[in-house]
């Protein structure tokens, strides 16, 4: 290490000072590091613990060992090619981001998304919605010493990216849903490979919630540990299973239907104590819920039958590949589409889902040109993250690895 | 009624110390637990699912902690805050050690060539193996594990000292 960065070292040590009690300077209390490489952090976490004795005093995150300056270089991309940043941003919920960032340059550019697309972006992302939770459960349980689960939650998710893997040939970074609807349409086998799986997790997610719901060591580590009550959970704005633990009821698939949620029955679970226990079983609960989403969405793509899958409009998506053949027009169309881009008009768009952790906003900026001037995102994990320090205060240091496996963040959704 | 004929019948192998080294290192190699981004999601696929089960191999057991561990499997977007984080790691690792870089991103940067990331984590560590993907399905993962293992196996007794 150079002279350098050790003065820089330093200078961080001393910003950080306020953030600790007077008592931390004298020595009565202890200020202890944990992460960025910490089994039990979900990423490259850093937690700066002050404890007294065990009890936690203050706990600070420190984030941004992930920051990948996505935001920053999807503003040289197109509207289109920014789409595979998305995949990358918070890595348990791919489709999700795909989908949030899809509805913003739809809002945008003001196209309609034909239904079939639509009922085939619900299944998606109620199943990748699984696939997140899947991990969560495993990760948490593990932390929390039922280690066994880890590998049951693992296994049952390689069948989600084994369907994944079928209609886009890749496991996790699908892009699948691109500006406009789908990249193309499901294939067949899809519908047999997802009602294969229907029928398969329920038995599982018995067994699971058999492993810790009534296991006393598992309530004695989350009952009553990390709470947080309603008004607060809002005002630190908590969304999603967090929220709902803590006995909010605010769903944005309800609240602000997208994507033709409204025309699906479904319940949002909610929690009242709002401790990690609450927040567990709310989460338990929505895999249930999601597995029913999916349910009726295949029912009604059945229904449904074949169809367009992206929007006529031609500005937004690029020519099928049978117009290319015959039709000159339709290869020059197709070359500017993918080294130009589409202009879109000048305006700002907000568009709010419901990410397996919360409120996933994309906030996107058209100034005209092809690509976009300014695109951010409003990520839940980054947000949620902030109560750690409120629900781990005057806890015992090992119940931090609870309080942050239950508010199930991302690092990736965090530092982007 | 010798000695030889007693030791044939408990099956006597011969082979070189060099070997019989490299076999040990290749049957125990323990990667250290420690992910950075979507690469980690799929190491974990690979070490947890029992679609993939990496324990075949003899490495199913994750070490938190560096000093315990043989190998680093750098799986993710390295970033500049990270690499002396990283390093660090590394150096309180004990010797011999192997390094894995796992996904584009760690090889070589990835789709992200931007202020932020480190362009390969061959900038801060040496690196024995890339495996490419974006993310490595586990079995290329796998797969970049067994090039490791044969490289190993041909290992020589005079590097060592
Ligand atoms: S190579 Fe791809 S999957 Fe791996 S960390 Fe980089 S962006 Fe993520």
């Amino acid at each position: 290490m150079t002279a350098q960065d050790t003065q820089l070292l330093e200078a961080t040590i001393d910003e950080l000072k306020h953030l600790f009690s007077p008592r931390a300077q004298t020595g009565e209390t202890m200020v202890l590091n944990m992460g960025p490489q910490h089994p039990s952090t979900h990423g490259v976490l850093r937690l700066i613990v002050e404890l007294d004795g065990e009890i936690i005093v203050n706990a600070v995150p420190d984030i941004g060992y992930l920051h990948t300056g996505i935001e920053k270089n999807m503003e040289a991309k197109t509207f289109t090619k920014a789409l595979v940043m998305t995949d990358r941003l918070d890595y348990l919920n791919n489709m999700g981001n795909n989908l949030a960032y899809c509805l913003a340059v739809e809002k945008l550019m003001g196209v309609e998304v034909p239904e079939r697309a639509q009922v085939i972006r619900v299944i998606l992302a109620e199943l990748q919605r699984i696939a997140s939770h899947l991990v969560w459960l495993g990760t948490h349980a593990n932390d929390l010493a039922v280690q066994s689960m880890l590998f049951y939650c693992v296994r049952d998710r390689e069948y989600i990216l084994n369907i994944f893997e079928l209609i886009a040939g890749q496991r996790m970074m699908t892009s699948f849903m691109r500006p406009g609807g789908l990249w193309r349409d499901v294939p067949a086998g899809f519908e047999e490979a997802v009602r294969a799986f229907l029928d398969y997790l329920p038995a599982r997610l018995d067994d699971y919630e058999r492993l810790t719901k009534n296991n006393p060591i598992w309530l004695d580590r989350t009952k009553g540990i990390g709470v947080i009550d309603g008004p607060t959970a809002l005002a630190m704005g908590l969304t999603g299973g967090s929220l709902r633990g803590s006995g909010v009821n605010w769903d944005i698939r309800k609240a602000m239907p997208y994507s033709g949620y409204e025309q699906y029955q479904f319940d949002v679970p909610l929690g009242s104590a709002g401790d990690v226990y609450d927040r567990y079983w709310v989460r338990m609960l929505e895999l249930r819920q999601s597995l029913r989403l999916v349910d009726q969405a295949l029912a009604k793509l059945k229904r449904l039958g074949p169809g367009p899958v992206i929007t006529a409009d031609r500005k937004v998506a690029p020519p099928p590949r049978a117009e290319i053949g015959v039709s000159m027009e339709a290869l020059i169309h197709h070359f500017k589409f993918w080294t130009e881009g589409f202009p879109a008009p000048a305006g700002e768009v907000y568009v709010a889902t419901e990410s397996p952790r919360g409120e996933l906003g994309v906030f996107l900026r058209g100034n005209g040109g092809p690509k976009p001037h300014r695109v951010h995102f409003r990520t839940p994990s980054f947000i949620n993250l902030q109560s750690t320090s409120l629900m781990s205060k005057d806890h015992y240091i090992a119940d931090v690895v609870a309080i942050v496996g239950s508010i199930d963040i991302v690092l990736g959704d965090v530092d982007r | 009624m010798g000695l030889e004929q007693k030791l044939g019948n408990l099956g006597v192998v011969t082979t070189t110390l060099e070997q019989a080294v490299n076999w040990g290192r290749t049957g125990s190699m323990w990667p250290m637990l420690f992910g950075l981004a979507c690469c980690a999601i799929e190491m974990i696929s690979t070490i947890g699912a029992p679609q993939n089960d990496l324990s075949r191999f003899g490495m199913e057991l994750m070490r938190a902690s560096p000093r315990q561990s043989d190998l680093m499997i750098v799986a993710g977007r390295v970033t500049r805050k990270m690499a002396p984080v990283l390093r660090r790691l590394y150096d309180q690792m004990p010797d011999p050690k192997w390094v894995v870089a796992m996904g584009d991103c760690a090889s070589c940067g990835g789709i992200f060539n931007n202020y932020a990331i480190v362009q390969g984590v061959d900038e801060v560590v040496p690196v024995d193996v890339y495996v490419a993907g974006c993310p490595p399905r586990p079995e290329a993962l796998i797969h970049g594990l067994l090039t490791l293992h044969a490289k190993v196996k041909q290992e020589k007794l005079v590097k060592w000292a």
